[in-house]
């Protein structure tokens, strides 16, 4: 494991495969952190493979008092590629969605972004809301309850995911840089899966296109 | 009462303005948002949790509703809580924090994306080296000054005092207290109007006070944008020849409005 500095949070990388190849990084859902071992299906790619923990997740800093943001863990996918180096981004859920943030803002260092599901998609509404009171009992432990109430709750409105889609279509040196293989989609999901340029398909042909 | 400063300001900023309301009857209190003035700096930052915040400095202050005032981001913050928490809040007073719809320039779209893209390099490139950053160190005066371009209505005795108490001193001289994690600009999916939505579904009274001088921290937003928004029963004053910090340049004035409004 790695440890990586994003302002006052230390974050955890983590190797899971060396190998010669373009790389892959996992960026895992919300609540989750990042596995033991290259997952089954991601089997078959044969360069290296870094999986990160989150900010208030796995290995990484449980910072006092909540305060998450997409936007905030879209940093901490960046400062995982300025060690990795440009990769191919493999984002479950929350993941899926802080990782096109980041895309949107480093064209070139994101070898193909694939959205799959996991924990965290949906995300909150997509205009504004009521803010939620939450006080969580238990502080300081991974996943951080205020990570997972927070980032549950967060606005996503498709103009504004399509905005990021768009930047690293149009800027990506890749014919097909992002393919969405989740199937649960939600009003987000469904606006990036309709821009033109995007793909839709299995996530092992997905992982297969950008070996 | 409650009253909250505005981004990148501190609780000393009511130097002037509170000491007023406490003449007029009121135990009045502030706290330095997390990142900013004497408060730590924070690992994380977010409306969220700022609002959090205000609710733990609330809860320390009475156990009853309580009447809550802000400025500029402040304003937002104590409108936002009183949706979130309206047992807590017995009335709001919200001076200039009344985002309107972001006056963007008149752009092509693709000259737009690209500037979209410089934004988010330079803020990842930023966050990249948040860790390293030192706020820059200089005279009392020279801070002053840098205050000033952004404040430009202020009085240059107020700037200084208000290095005096936000910046503290050291061998290279002085540095303002703030996170220097902390930085303008950034991105997100909130837009600056939905304040004004909430707004609408007050249900306590509301004083709303719009500085209407535009000048480089406000918001640009006119009386005509507000009003559609206004509560039942609200008071609406949008004062003529009065920037952004209201409280600064008019301080009897508001203070009055204040003490009348919450009788």
């Amino acid at each position: 494991m790695i440890t990586l500095t994003h302002n006052k949070i230390s974050l955890a990388l983590h190797l899971l495969q060396e190998g010669s190849g373009p790389t892959l990084l996992l960026a895992h859902g919300l609540g989750e952190s990042s596995p033991d071992s290259v997952p089954p299906v991601a089997a078959g790619w044969i360069g290296s493979v870094w999986a990160l923990d989150f900010t208030g997740h796995g290995a990484s800093t449980v910072p006092l008092g909540g305060g998450y943001t997409c936007e905030g863990l879209a940093s901490d996918v960046d400062v995982a590629l300025a060690h990795t180096g440009p990769a191919t981004i493999l984002g479950r859920g929350l993941g899926g969605y802080v990782a096109l943030l980041t895309a949107g803002g480093r064209p070139e260092l994101v070898n193909g972004l694939i959205i799959a599901d996991g924990p965290g998609i949906a995300g909150g509404s997509t205009g504004p809301s009521s803010a939620t009171w939450i006080d969580p009992a238990e502080y300081g432990v991974a996943p951080d309850r205020f990570a997972l109430a927070e980032l549950s709750i967060d606005v996503r409105p498709p103009d504004y995911a399509t905005s990021f889609a768009r930047l690293l279509l149009t800027q990506s040196p890749l014919e097909v840089p992002l393919v969405v293989t989740a199937k649960n989609r939600t009003e987000w999901l469904d606006a990036v899966a309709a821009e033109p340029g995007v793909i839709t398909e299995p996530l092992i042909e997905a992982l297969a296109r950008f070996s | 009462m409650l009253i909250a400063h505005g981004g990148f300001d501190f609780a000393e900023t009511f130097d002037r303005f509170a000491p007023l309301l406490a003449d007029g009857g009121w135990r009045v209190v502030s706290w330095d948002q997390r990142g900013h003035g004497d408060s730590a700096h924070a690992e994380l930052y977010s409306w969220d949790a700022d609002l959090r915040d205000a609710v733990a400095v609330l809860r320390s202050v009475t156990d009853k509703p309580l009447p809550v005032l802000g400025h500029s981001k402040g304003g937002g913050l104590m409108m936002n809580l009183a949706e979130m928490r309206p047992d807590l809040v017995s009335a709001v007073i919200n001076l200039d924090g009344l985002p309107s719809k972001r006056s963007v320039p008149d752009i092509a779209d693709h000259e737009r994306s690209k500037l979209m893209v410089q934004d988010l390099t330079n803020r990842f490139n930023f966050r990249r080296h948040a860790h390293e950053e030192v706020r820059r160190p200089g005279t009392l005066e020279g801070l002053a000054e840098r205050r000033g371009r952004m404040n430009p209505r202020l009085p240059t005795e107020w700037l200084q005092y208000l290095v005096s108490v936000g910046a503290k001193q050291d061998d290279e001289g002085w540095r303002w207290k703030l996170d220097p994690s902390m930085k303008f600009g950034g991105f997100g999916p909130n837009r600056p109007e939905w304040g004004l939505g909430r707004m609408a579904g007050l249900q306590v009274p509301l004083l709303a006070v719009l500085g209407s001088e535009v000048e480089e921290m406000s918001w640009g937003t006119k009386p005509e944008d507000v009003e559609p928004w206004l509560p039942y029963g609200a008071r609406f004053e949008p004062l003529e020849g009065v920037g952004h910090f209201v409280h600064i340049e008019q301080p009897r004035l508001i203070a009055d409005m204040t003490l009348e409004f919450l009788g």
